[in-house]
Protein backbone atom coordinates (compact mmCIF):
# COMPACT_ATOMS: atom_id res chain seq x y z
CA UNK A 1 0.00 0.00 0.00
CA UNK A 2 1.52 3.21 -1.19
CA UNK A 3 0.99 6.74 0.00
CA UNK A 4 -0.82 7.85 -3.15
CA UNK A 5 -3.44 5.18 -2.50
CA UNK A 6 -4.60 7.03 0.54
CA UNK A 7 -8.33 7.69 0.31
CA UNK A 8 -8.74 9.19 3.74
CA UNK A 9 -6.05 10.71 5.91
CA UNK A 10 -6.80 11.59 9.47
CA UNK A 11 -4.19 13.29 11.56
CA UNK A 12 -4.29 14.34 15.16
CA UNK A 13 -8.07 14.47 15.19
CA UNK A 14 -9.57 15.76 18.41
CA UNK A 15 -13.32 16.08 18.92
CA UNK A 16 -15.07 17.38 22.01
CA UNK A 17 -18.75 17.57 22.84
CA UNK A 18 -18.82 20.39 25.36
CA UNK A 19 -16.68 19.13 28.24
CA UNK A 20 -16.56 15.57 27.01
CA UNK A 21 -13.66 14.47 24.83
CA UNK A 22 -14.84 11.94 22.26
CA UNK A 23 -11.65 11.61 20.22
CA UNK A 24 -8.32 12.39 21.81
CA UNK A 25 -6.07 13.09 18.89
CA UNK A 26 -6.05 10.08 16.62
CA UNK A 27 -4.26 9.60 13.31
CA UNK A 28 -4.99 6.93 10.75
CA UNK A 29 -5.16 6.43 7.00
CA UNK A 30 -7.62 4.50 4.92
CA UNK A 31 -6.40 3.13 1.59
CA UNK A 32 -8.33 2.91 -1.61
CA UNK A 33 -10.51 -0.19 -2.05
CA UNK A 34 -9.74 -1.72 1.29
CA UNK A 35 -12.09 -2.71 4.07
CA UNK A 36 -10.93 -1.08 7.27
CA UNK A 37 -12.78 -2.20 10.32
CA UNK A 38 -12.88 -0.16 13.48
CA UNK A 39 -13.54 -2.05 16.66
CA UNK A 40 -13.83 -0.95 20.25
CA UNK A 41 -16.35 -0.78 23.05
CA UNK A 42 -19.14 1.79 23.23
CA UNK A 43 -18.13 5.41 23.84
CA UNK A 44 -14.77 4.92 22.17
CA UNK A 45 -15.45 7.51 19.46
CA UNK A 46 -16.10 5.27 16.48
CA UNK A 47 -19.29 6.97 15.33
CA UNK A 48 -17.80 10.41 15.94
CA UNK A 49 -14.98 9.53 13.54
CA UNK A 50 -17.47 8.73 10.77
CA UNK A 51 -19.37 11.94 11.43
CA UNK A 52 -16.20 13.96 11.04
CA UNK A 53 -15.48 12.36 7.68
CA UNK A 54 -18.82 13.31 6.11
CA UNK A 55 -19.07 16.47 8.19
CA UNK A 56 -22.42 15.66 9.72
CA UNK A 57 -20.55 16.58 12.91
CA UNK A 58 -21.40 20.16 11.89
CA UNK A 59 -25.00 19.40 12.70
CA UNK A 60 -24.26 18.31 16.25
CA UNK A 61 -24.61 21.27 18.58
CA UNK A 62 -21.48 22.12 20.62
CA UNK A 63 -19.22 19.63 18.86
CA UNK A 64 -15.70 20.97 18.39
CA UNK A 65 -13.26 19.51 15.88
CA UNK A 66 -9.49 20.01 15.88
CA UNK A 67 -6.89 18.39 13.65
CA UNK A 68 -7.47 17.43 10.04
CA UNK A 69 -9.41 14.85 8.12
CA UNK A 70 -8.67 14.64 4.40
CA UNK A 71 -10.70 12.83 1.77
CA UNK A 72 -8.89 12.44 -1.57
CA UNK A 73 -6.22 14.77 -0.28
CA UNK A 74 -8.67 17.56 0.45
CA UNK A 75 -9.37 18.75 3.96
CA UNK A 76 -13.05 18.12 4.63
CA UNK A 77 -13.34 21.46 6.34
CA UNK A 78 -12.22 23.29 3.19
CA UNK A 79 -14.36 21.47 0.62
CA UNK A 80 -16.29 23.76 -1.69
CA UNK A 81 -19.56 21.89 -1.34
CA UNK A 82 -20.31 19.85 1.75
CA UNK A 83 -23.16 18.20 -0.17
CA UNK A 84 -20.72 16.96 -2.78
CA UNK A 85 -18.52 15.59 -0.02
CA UNK A 86 -21.46 13.77 1.52
CA UNK A 87 -22.41 12.32 -1.84
CA UNK A 88 -18.92 10.89 -2.08
CA UNK A 89 -19.54 8.98 1.13
CA UNK A 90 -22.29 6.46 1.79
CA UNK A 91 -23.40 6.15 5.42
CA UNK A 92 -25.23 3.30 7.08
CA UNK A 93 -26.15 3.66 10.73
CA UNK A 94 -27.00 1.05 13.39
CA UNK A 95 -30.76 1.40 13.29
CA UNK A 96 -32.26 1.13 9.83
CA UNK A 97 -34.03 4.29 8.78
CA UNK A 98 -36.55 3.76 6.03
CA UNK A 99 -37.65 7.20 4.98
CA UNK A 100 -41.44 7.56 4.99
CA UNK A 101 -41.50 7.20 1.22
CA UNK A 102 -42.01 4.34 -1.20
CA UNK A 103 -39.19 1.85 -1.66
CA UNK A 104 -38.47 3.38 -5.04
CA UNK A 105 -38.38 6.93 -3.67
CA UNK A 106 -36.17 5.86 -0.79
CA UNK A 107 -33.46 4.82 -3.21
CA UNK A 108 -34.17 7.58 -5.73
CA UNK A 109 -34.02 10.23 -3.01
CA UNK A 110 -30.31 10.97 -3.21
CA UNK A 111 -30.08 10.99 -7.02
CA UNK A 112 -33.07 13.32 -7.13
CA UNK A 113 -31.47 15.57 -4.52
CA UNK A 114 -28.42 15.62 -6.78
CA UNK A 115 -30.57 16.79 -9.69
CA UNK A 116 -31.27 13.62 -11.67
CA UNK A 117 -34.84 13.88 -12.96
CA UNK A 118 -34.91 11.50 -15.92
CA UNK A 119 -37.16 8.57 -15.05
CA UNK A 120 -35.11 6.06 -17.02
CA UNK A 121 -31.87 6.98 -15.27
CA UNK A 122 -33.62 6.80 -11.91
CA UNK A 123 -35.09 3.38 -12.74
CA UNK A 124 -31.65 2.10 -13.62
CA UNK A 125 -30.08 3.46 -10.44
CA UNK A 126 -32.85 2.06 -8.23
CA UNK A 127 -32.61 -1.40 -9.74
CA UNK A 128 -28.81 -1.44 -9.64
CA UNK A 129 -28.60 -0.31 -6.01
CA UNK A 130 -31.30 -2.65 -4.78
CA UNK A 131 -29.51 -5.48 -6.50
CA UNK A 132 -26.21 -4.48 -4.95
CA UNK A 133 -27.89 -4.48 -1.55
CA UNK A 134 -29.38 -7.95 -2.18
CA UNK A 135 -32.91 -6.64 -1.84
CA UNK A 136 -34.09 -6.43 -5.45
CA UNK A 137 -35.61 -9.90 -5.70
CA UNK A 138 -37.69 -9.38 -2.58
CA UNK A 139 -39.13 -6.00 -3.47
CA UNK A 140 -39.08 -5.70 -7.26
CA UNK A 141 -42.84 -6.31 -7.46
CA UNK A 142 -43.77 -3.72 -4.84
CA UNK A 143 -41.48 -0.78 -5.36
CA UNK A 144 -44.42 1.53 -4.71
CA UNK A 145 -45.12 0.24 -1.22
CA UNK A 146 -43.75 1.99 1.81
CA UNK A 147 -40.12 1.58 2.79
CA UNK A 148 -41.10 1.82 6.44
CA UNK A 149 -43.30 -1.28 6.15
CA UNK A 150 -40.37 -3.55 5.35
CA UNK A 151 -38.94 -5.81 8.04
CA UNK A 152 -35.93 -4.60 10.02
CA UNK A 153 -33.42 -6.59 7.97
CA UNK A 154 -34.98 -5.46 4.71
CA UNK A 155 -34.98 -1.85 5.88
CA UNK A 156 -31.30 -2.09 6.70
CA UNK A 157 -30.60 -3.36 3.19
CA UNK A 158 -32.78 -0.55 1.88
CA UNK A 159 -30.61 1.85 3.86
CA UNK A 160 -27.55 0.33 2.24
CA UNK A 161 -29.16 0.65 -1.19
CA UNK A 162 -29.80 4.31 -0.40
CA UNK A 163 -26.23 4.78 0.75
CA UNK A 164 -25.08 3.36 -2.59
CA UNK A 165 -27.57 5.34 -4.66
CA UNK A 166 -25.38 8.39 -4.99
CA UNK A 167 -22.49 6.25 -6.19
CA UNK A 168 -20.18 6.92 -3.27
CA UNK A 169 -16.48 6.21 -3.39
CA UNK A 170 -16.43 5.49 0.32
CA UNK A 171 -18.95 3.41 2.22
CA UNK A 172 -19.11 3.79 6.00
CA UNK A 173 -21.10 1.24 7.95
CA UNK A 174 -21.71 1.87 11.63
CA UNK A 175 -22.63 -1.37 13.39
CA UNK A 176 -25.03 -2.21 10.59
CA UNK A 177 -25.83 -5.66 11.96
CA UNK A 178 -27.30 -4.59 15.32
CA UNK A 179 -30.90 -4.68 14.13
CA UNK A 180 -30.42 -7.47 11.61
CA UNK A 181 -30.71 -11.23 11.95
CA UNK A 182 -27.59 -13.38 11.41
CA UNK A 183 -28.68 -14.69 8.02
CA UNK A 184 -29.27 -11.19 6.66
CA UNK A 185 -25.98 -10.12 8.22
CA UNK A 186 -24.20 -12.81 6.23
CA UNK A 187 -25.95 -11.68 3.04
CA UNK A 188 -24.90 -8.09 3.64
CA UNK A 189 -21.36 -9.22 4.37
CA UNK A 190 -21.31 -11.00 1.01
CA UNK A 191 -22.49 -7.79 -0.58
CA UNK A 192 -19.64 -5.89 1.07
CA UNK A 193 -17.08 -8.38 -0.18
CA UNK A 194 -18.33 -7.77 -3.71
CA UNK A 195 -18.33 -4.02 -3.29
CA UNK A 196 -14.73 -4.02 -2.16
CA UNK A 197 -13.50 -3.81 -5.73
CA UNK A 198 -15.46 -0.58 -6.34
CA UNK A 199 -15.48 1.34 -3.08
CA UNK A 200 -13.46 1.91 0.02
CA UNK A 201 -15.26 0.55 3.04
CA UNK A 202 -15.01 1.61 6.66
CA UNK A 203 -16.74 -0.89 8.88
CA UNK A 204 -17.40 0.12 12.46
CA UNK A 205 -18.42 -2.96 14.33
CA UNK A 206 -18.97 -4.39 17.77
CA UNK A 207 -18.51 -7.88 16.47
CA UNK A 208 -14.85 -8.76 16.61
CA UNK A 209 -15.45 -11.82 14.47
CA UNK A 210 -17.09 -9.69 11.80
CA UNK A 211 -14.02 -7.50 11.60
CA UNK A 212 -11.91 -10.65 11.34
CA UNK A 213 -14.07 -12.11 8.56
CA UNK A 214 -14.34 -9.03 6.41
CA UNK A 215 -11.59 -6.53 6.91
CA UNK A 216 -8.16 -6.13 5.40
CA UNK A 217 -7.04 -4.02 8.30
CA UNK A 218 -8.47 -3.34 11.72
CA UNK A 219 -8.18 -0.39 14.04
CA UNK A 220 -8.82 -0.72 17.75
CA UNK A 221 -10.24 2.35 19.45
CA UNK A 222 -10.60 2.71 23.21
CA UNK A 223 -11.93 5.76 25.04
CA UNK A 224 -11.20 8.05 22.12
CA UNK A 225 -7.67 6.84 21.61
CA UNK A 226 -6.30 4.71 18.80
CA UNK A 227 -4.69 1.75 20.51
CA UNK A 228 -3.52 -0.03 17.39
CA UNK A 229 -4.09 -0.23 13.67
CA UNK A 230 -2.63 -2.98 11.52
CA UNK A 231 -3.44 -5.65 8.98
CA UNK A 232 -5.79 -8.34 10.24
CA UNK A 233 -3.05 -10.96 10.25
CA UNK A 234 -1.30 -9.00 12.97
CA UNK A 235 -4.30 -7.77 14.96
CA UNK A 236 -5.85 -11.20 15.20
CA UNK A 237 -2.57 -13.01 15.73
CA UNK A 238 -1.18 -14.09 19.09
CA UNK A 239 1.11 -11.11 19.17
CA UNK A 240 -0.41 -7.76 18.22
CA UNK A 241 1.70 -4.81 19.21
CA UNK A 242 -0.47 -3.92 22.15
CA UNK A 243 -1.54 -6.28 24.91
CA UNK A 244 -4.94 -4.55 25.21
CA UNK A 245 -5.69 -5.34 21.57
CA UNK A 246 -4.95 -8.99 22.22
CA UNK A 247 -7.18 -8.98 25.30
CA UNK A 248 -10.02 -7.32 23.42
CA UNK A 249 -10.03 -9.48 20.31
CA UNK A 250 -9.51 -12.67 22.24
CA UNK A 251 -12.37 -11.81 24.55
CA UNK A 252 -10.44 -11.54 27.81
CA UNK A 253 -11.52 -7.95 28.17
CA UNK A 254 -14.41 -5.85 26.99
CA UNK B 1 -63.09 -16.65 40.86
CA UNK B 2 -64.75 -19.03 38.43
CA UNK B 3 -62.28 -17.81 35.87
CA UNK B 4 -59.48 -19.22 37.93
CA UNK B 5 -61.14 -22.62 38.16
CA UNK B 6 -61.60 -22.75 34.42
CA UNK B 7 -58.07 -21.73 33.59
CA UNK B 8 -56.60 -24.30 35.88
CA UNK B 9 -58.77 -27.05 34.49
CA UNK B 10 -57.87 -25.96 31.04
CA UNK B 11 -54.17 -26.13 31.63
CA UNK B 12 -53.84 -29.11 33.89
CA UNK B 13 -54.72 -31.87 31.44
CA UNK B 14 -52.10 -30.63 29.01
CA UNK B 15 -49.44 -30.69 31.65
CA UNK B 16 -50.61 -33.98 33.15
CA UNK B 17 -48.12 -36.82 33.04
CA UNK B 18 -45.27 -34.38 33.05
CA UNK B 19 -41.89 -36.00 32.62
CA UNK B 20 -39.34 -33.30 32.03
CA UNK B 21 -38.19 -30.94 34.73
CA UNK B 22 -39.70 -27.92 33.06
CA UNK B 23 -43.10 -29.49 32.68
CA UNK B 24 -43.04 -30.65 36.29
CA UNK B 25 -42.24 -27.18 37.42
CA UNK B 26 -45.08 -25.76 35.36
CA UNK B 27 -47.46 -28.41 36.62
CA UNK B 28 -46.70 -27.73 40.26
CA UNK B 29 -46.08 -24.02 39.89
CA UNK B 30 -49.29 -23.20 38.13
CA UNK B 31 -51.30 -23.06 41.36
CA UNK B 32 -49.56 -19.88 42.46
CA UNK B 33 -49.71 -18.67 38.89
CA UNK B 34 -53.47 -18.39 38.87
CA UNK B 35 -54.37 -17.60 42.48
CA UNK B 36 -55.08 -13.99 43.41
CA UNK B 37 -52.87 -12.31 45.95
CA UNK B 38 -54.03 -9.35 48.08
CA UNK B 39 -51.93 -7.16 45.84
CA UNK B 40 -53.90 -8.33 42.79
CA UNK B 41 -57.18 -7.48 44.50
CA UNK B 42 -55.89 -4.05 45.43
CA UNK B 43 -54.76 -3.49 41.85
CA UNK B 44 -58.18 -4.40 40.53
CA UNK B 45 -59.92 -2.09 43.01
CA UNK B 46 -57.63 0.81 42.05
CA UNK B 47 -58.38 0.13 38.41
CA UNK B 48 -62.13 0.32 39.02
CA UNK B 49 -61.82 3.53 41.03
CA UNK B 50 -59.58 5.18 38.42
CA UNK B 51 -61.91 4.27 35.59
CA UNK B 52 -65.00 5.51 37.44
CA UNK B 53 -63.43 8.84 38.33
CA UNK B 54 -62.29 9.42 34.76
CA UNK B 55 -65.72 8.49 33.40
CA UNK B 56 -67.44 10.80 35.91
CA UNK B 57 -65.23 13.72 34.84
CA UNK B 58 -65.96 13.01 31.20
CA UNK B 59 -69.70 13.12 31.89
CA UNK B 60 -69.29 16.32 33.89
CA UNK B 61 -67.70 17.83 30.81
CA UNK B 62 -70.06 16.40 28.19
CA UNK B 63 -73.44 17.03 29.83
CA UNK B 64 -73.18 20.84 30.14
CA UNK B 65 -71.89 20.95 26.59
CA UNK B 66 -74.91 19.10 25.25
CA UNK B 67 -77.23 21.20 27.42
CA UNK B 68 -75.75 24.44 26.09
CA UNK B 69 -76.15 23.42 22.48
CA UNK B 70 -79.69 22.15 22.98
CA UNK B 71 -80.69 25.27 24.90
CA UNK B 72 -79.25 27.54 22.22
CA UNK B 73 -80.99 25.65 19.43
CA UNK B 74 -84.29 25.67 21.32
CA UNK B 75 -84.18 29.40 22.00
CA UNK B 76 -82.97 30.25 18.51
CA UNK B 77 -85.47 28.07 16.69
CA UNK B 78 -88.03 30.83 15.88
CA UNK B 79 -85.53 32.90 13.87
CA UNK B 80 -83.39 30.24 12.24
CA UNK B 81 -83.86 30.37 8.47
CA UNK B 82 -81.87 31.13 5.33
CA UNK B 83 -83.34 34.62 5.39
CA UNK B 84 -81.81 35.15 8.81
CA UNK B 85 -78.38 34.44 7.31
CA UNK B 86 -78.73 36.57 4.20
CA UNK B 87 -80.52 39.75 5.28
CA UNK B 88 -79.25 42.77 7.15
CA UNK B 89 -80.49 43.62 10.63
CA UNK B 90 -83.48 45.98 10.54
CA UNK B 91 -85.43 48.16 12.97
CA UNK B 92 -82.40 49.06 15.08
CA UNK B 93 -81.21 45.43 15.03
CA UNK B 94 -84.45 44.26 16.61
CA UNK B 95 -85.47 42.34 13.49
CA UNK B 96 -84.06 41.06 10.23
CA UNK B 97 -81.00 38.88 9.82
CA UNK B 98 -77.26 38.95 10.44
CA UNK B 99 -75.82 39.09 6.90
CA UNK B 100 -73.56 42.08 7.48
CA UNK B 101 -72.09 40.50 10.61
CA UNK B 102 -71.65 37.05 9.07
CA UNK B 103 -69.86 38.44 6.03
CA UNK B 104 -67.75 40.74 8.24
CA UNK B 105 -66.56 37.82 10.34
CA UNK B 106 -65.62 35.90 7.21
CA UNK B 107 -63.63 38.84 5.86
CA UNK B 108 -61.79 39.29 9.15
CA UNK B 109 -60.98 35.61 9.56
CA UNK B 110 -59.87 35.00 5.99
CA UNK B 111 -57.68 38.09 5.73
CA UNK B 112 -56.09 37.59 9.14
CA UNK B 113 -55.35 33.99 8.21
CA UNK B 114 -53.83 34.96 4.86
CA UNK B 115 -51.38 37.07 6.83
CA UNK B 116 -50.68 34.94 9.88
CA UNK B 117 -50.55 31.43 8.38
CA UNK B 118 -47.68 31.95 5.91
CA UNK B 119 -45.66 34.12 8.28
CA UNK B 120 -46.25 31.81 11.23
CA UNK B 121 -45.49 28.57 9.43
CA UNK B 122 -42.40 29.86 7.64
CA UNK B 123 -41.04 31.47 10.81
CA UNK B 124 -41.59 28.25 12.72
CA UNK B 125 -39.77 26.29 10.03
CA UNK B 126 -36.84 28.65 10.34
CA UNK B 127 -36.83 28.46 14.12
CA UNK B 128 -37.01 24.70 14.33
CA UNK B 129 -35.07 23.60 11.24
CA UNK B 130 -32.44 26.26 10.62
CA UNK B 131 -31.81 28.37 13.71
CA UNK B 132 -29.23 27.00 16.10
CA UNK B 133 -29.95 26.43 19.74
CA UNK B 134 -28.54 29.56 21.38
CA UNK B 135 -29.72 32.16 23.85
CA UNK B 136 -31.27 34.32 21.15
CA UNK B 137 -33.46 31.59 19.71
CA UNK B 138 -34.35 30.44 23.20
CA UNK B 139 -35.51 33.97 24.05
CA UNK B 140 -37.49 34.12 20.81
CA UNK B 141 -39.19 30.81 21.54
CA UNK B 142 -39.96 31.93 25.07
CA UNK B 143 -41.41 35.17 23.75
CA UNK B 144 -43.57 33.29 21.27
CA UNK B 145 -45.00 31.03 23.96
CA UNK B 146 -45.65 34.00 26.24
CA UNK B 147 -47.27 36.04 23.48
CA UNK B 148 -49.63 33.15 22.87
CA UNK B 149 -50.89 33.61 26.41
CA UNK B 150 -51.36 37.38 26.32
CA UNK B 151 -55.03 38.47 26.71
CA UNK B 152 -56.62 39.56 23.44
CA UNK B 153 -57.35 43.06 24.73
CA UNK B 154 -53.60 43.67 24.83
CA UNK B 155 -53.35 42.73 21.17
CA UNK B 156 -56.26 45.11 20.57
CA UNK B 157 -54.39 48.01 22.12
CA UNK B 158 -51.35 47.19 20.03
CA UNK B 159 -53.57 47.05 16.94
CA UNK B 160 -54.96 50.51 17.67
CA UNK B 161 -51.49 51.95 18.12
CA UNK B 162 -49.75 50.20 15.26
CA UNK B 163 -52.34 49.79 12.52
CA UNK B 164 -55.16 52.26 13.17
CA UNK B 165 -53.02 55.22 14.21
CA UNK B 166 -49.39 54.71 13.21
CA UNK B 167 -49.95 53.01 9.86
CA UNK B 168 -52.97 55.27 9.28
CA UNK B 169 -55.25 52.48 8.21
CA UNK B 170 -58.00 53.96 10.34
CA UNK B 171 -60.64 51.75 11.83
CA UNK B 172 -60.99 49.28 8.98
CA UNK B 173 -61.28 45.63 8.06
CA UNK B 174 -57.57 45.64 7.24
CA UNK B 175 -56.54 47.00 10.64
CA UNK B 176 -58.84 44.59 12.46
CA UNK B 177 -57.62 41.62 10.41
CA UNK B 178 -54.00 42.49 11.06
CA UNK B 179 -54.72 42.74 14.77
CA UNK B 180 -56.31 39.30 14.68
CA UNK B 181 -53.30 38.05 12.73
CA UNK B 182 -50.94 39.35 15.41
CA UNK B 183 -53.05 37.58 17.99
CA UNK B 184 -53.08 34.21 16.21
CA UNK B 185 -49.46 34.30 15.02
CA UNK B 186 -47.75 33.04 18.20
CA UNK B 187 -50.09 30.08 18.53
CA UNK B 188 -49.57 29.14 14.90
CA UNK B 189 -45.81 29.32 15.39
CA UNK B 190 -45.98 27.20 18.54
CA UNK B 191 -48.28 24.61 16.94
CA UNK B 192 -46.10 24.38 13.81
CA UNK B 193 -42.99 24.04 15.93
CA UNK B 194 -44.58 21.20 17.82
CA UNK B 195 -45.62 19.43 14.61
CA UNK B 196 -42.14 19.78 13.09
CA UNK B 197 -40.46 18.44 16.21
CA UNK B 198 -42.66 15.35 16.09
CA UNK B 199 -40.86 14.25 12.90
CA UNK B 200 -38.05 11.92 14.04
CA UNK B 201 -34.55 13.38 13.83
CA UNK B 202 -33.35 10.14 12.22
CA UNK B 203 -35.26 11.00 9.04
CA UNK B 204 -33.45 14.31 8.72
CA UNK B 205 -30.07 12.74 9.41
CA UNK B 206 -30.70 10.06 6.81
CA UNK B 207 -31.39 12.79 4.25
CA UNK B 208 -28.38 14.90 5.19
CA UNK B 209 -26.16 11.83 4.99
CA UNK B 210 -26.93 11.33 1.32
CA UNK B 211 -26.11 14.94 0.51
CA UNK B 212 -29.55 16.53 0.64
CA UNK B 213 -29.71 20.18 1.67
CA UNK B 214 -31.81 21.30 4.58
CA UNK B 215 -34.49 22.64 2.28
CA UNK B 216 -34.63 19.44 0.22
CA UNK B 217 -35.04 17.55 3.47
CA UNK B 218 -37.77 19.88 4.72
CA UNK B 219 -39.69 19.81 1.48
CA UNK B 220 -39.61 16.10 0.81
CA UNK B 221 -39.63 14.58 4.29
CA UNK B 222 -40.33 16.99 7.15
CA UNK B 223 -43.27 18.97 5.75
CA UNK B 224 -45.24 16.06 4.27
CA UNK B 225 -45.08 14.36 7.65
CA UNK B 226 -46.01 17.35 9.77
CA UNK B 227 -48.54 19.11 7.54
CA UNK B 228 -51.56 17.58 9.29
CA UNK B 229 -50.43 18.91 12.66
CA UNK B 230 -49.63 22.31 11.18
CA UNK B 231 -53.05 22.58 9.57
CA UNK B 232 -54.77 21.60 12.77
CA UNK B 233 -52.99 24.42 14.55
CA UNK B 234 -53.94 26.93 11.88
CA UNK B 235 -57.58 25.96 11.67
CA UNK B 236 -58.05 26.04 15.43
CA UNK B 237 -56.88 29.64 15.24
CA UNK B 238 -59.62 30.34 12.71
CA UNK B 239 -62.25 29.57 15.30
CA UNK B 240 -60.42 31.70 17.83
CA UNK B 241 -60.25 34.64 15.42
CA UNK B 242 -63.95 34.25 14.65
CA UNK B 243 -64.92 34.26 18.30
CA UNK B 244 -62.86 37.13 19.72
CA UNK B 245 -64.49 40.52 20.25
CA UNK B 246 -61.84 42.60 21.97
CA UNK B 247 -59.23 42.80 19.16
CA UNK B 248 -61.74 44.02 16.57
CA UNK B 249 -63.81 46.30 18.77
CA UNK B 250 -61.40 49.23 18.57
CA UNK B 251 -59.79 48.45 15.25
CA UNK B 252 -62.54 48.02 12.71
CA UNK B 253 -65.78 46.47 13.87
CA UNK B 254 -68.86 48.66 14.20
CA UNK B 255 -72.24 48.31 15.86
CA UNK B 256 -74.24 48.66 12.70
CA UNK B 257 -73.57 48.90 8.99
CA UNK B 258 -75.91 48.05 6.19
CA UNK B 259 -74.40 46.33 3.14
CA UNK B 260 -75.96 44.98 -0.01
CA UNK B 261 -77.64 41.73 0.86
CA UNK B 262 -76.32 38.49 -0.57
CA UNK B 263 -73.31 40.15 -2.23
CA UNK B 264 -70.12 38.46 -1.01
CA UNK B 265 -67.99 41.42 -2.13
CA UNK B 266 -69.98 44.01 -0.25
CA UNK B 267 -67.06 45.06 1.95
CA UNK B 268 -63.87 46.82 0.89
CA UNK B 269 -60.51 46.48 2.67
CA UNK B 270 -60.74 49.93 4.25
CA UNK B 271 -64.43 49.72 5.16
CA UNK B 272 -65.56 49.17 8.68
CA UNK B 273 -67.60 46.05 9.18
CA UNK B 274 -69.93 44.24 11.50
CA UNK B 275 -68.85 40.96 13.06
CA UNK B 276 -70.77 38.08 14.64
CA UNK B 277 -69.07 38.17 18.02
CA UNK B 278 -69.44 41.94 18.33
CA UNK B 279 -73.03 41.84 17.04
CA UNK B 280 -73.91 39.28 19.67
CA UNK B 281 -72.44 41.49 22.37
CA UNK B 282 -74.31 44.54 21.06
CA UNK B 283 -77.77 43.04 20.76
CA UNK B 284 -77.58 41.23 24.07
CA UNK B 285 -76.36 44.15 26.16
CA UNK B 286 -76.65 47.49 24.34
CA UNK B 287 -79.96 47.46 22.50
CA UNK B 288 -83.24 47.32 24.46
CA UNK B 289 -86.21 45.39 23.17
CA UNK B 290 -84.46 42.82 20.97
CA UNK B 291 -86.62 39.69 20.64
CA UNK B 292 -85.02 36.89 22.63
CA UNK B 293 -84.56 34.61 19.65
CA UNK B 294 -82.28 37.00 17.73
CA UNK B 295 -79.20 36.89 19.99
CA UNK B 296 -79.65 33.15 20.38
CA UNK B 297 -79.86 32.81 16.62
CA UNK B 298 -76.67 34.82 16.26
CA UNK B 299 -74.96 32.61 18.83
CA UNK B 300 -76.03 29.49 16.97
CA UNK B 301 -74.63 30.85 13.70
CA UNK B 302 -71.35 31.74 15.41
CA UNK B 303 -71.20 28.32 17.01
CA UNK B 304 -72.10 26.70 13.70
CA UNK B 305 -69.35 28.56 11.87
CA UNK B 306 -66.74 27.51 14.41
CA UNK B 307 -68.04 23.95 14.40
CA UNK B 308 -67.94 23.87 10.62
CA UNK B 309 -64.33 25.02 10.60
CA UNK B 310 -63.38 22.46 13.23
CA UNK B 311 -65.09 19.72 11.28
CA UNK B 312 -63.10 20.82 8.27
CA UNK B 313 -59.95 20.55 10.37
CA UNK B 314 -60.84 17.05 11.51
CA UNK B 315 -61.65 15.83 8.00
CA UNK B 316 -58.49 17.39 6.57
CA UNK B 317 -56.39 15.91 9.33
CA UNK B 318 -57.89 12.48 8.81
CA UNK B 319 -57.17 12.69 5.11
CA UNK B 320 -53.58 13.82 5.64
CA UNK B 321 -52.94 11.33 8.40
CA UNK B 322 -54.03 8.51 6.15
CA UNK B 323 -51.22 9.56 3.85
CA UNK B 324 -48.68 9.83 6.65
CA UNK B 325 -46.13 7.13 6.15
CA UNK B 326 -45.01 6.03 9.59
Amino acid sequence: MRDDDKKIEISNLRVTYGEKEALKGISLDVYENEILSIIGPAQSGKTTLLKVINRTIDLVPDAKVQGTAKVDGENVRDVKSVYQLRRKIGMVFPLPVGLPLSIYDNVAFAPRAAGIRNRKDLDAIVEHCLQQAALWDEVKDRLDSLGTRLSGGQQQRLTIARALSHQPEILCLDEFSIAVDPVTTMRIEDVLKELRSQVTIILVTNLVQQARRLADRTAFLLNGELIEIDINEVIFSDSPANQMTYDYVSGTFG
Amino acid sequence: MTGKQETVSLFKPKLGGADTGLQKELATGNESFFTTTPFDRKKRLTEIVAKSVLLLMTLLMVIPLILIVCYLLYKAFPVLSLDFLFTNPTRGMRAGGIWAALLGTMYLVVISLLVSAPIGVLAAIYLSEYAGDNWLTRIINLAVVNLAGVPSIVHALFGVGAFVLFARMGRSILAASLTLAIMTLPVIIAATNEALRAVPMAFREACWNVGATRWQTIRSIVLPNSISGILTGIILQVSRAAGETAPIMFTGAVFYKAISEGDPFAYGLFDQCMALSMHLFTISTQVPGVPEAVPYGTAVVLLGTVLLVNMLAIVLRMYLRSRKKW
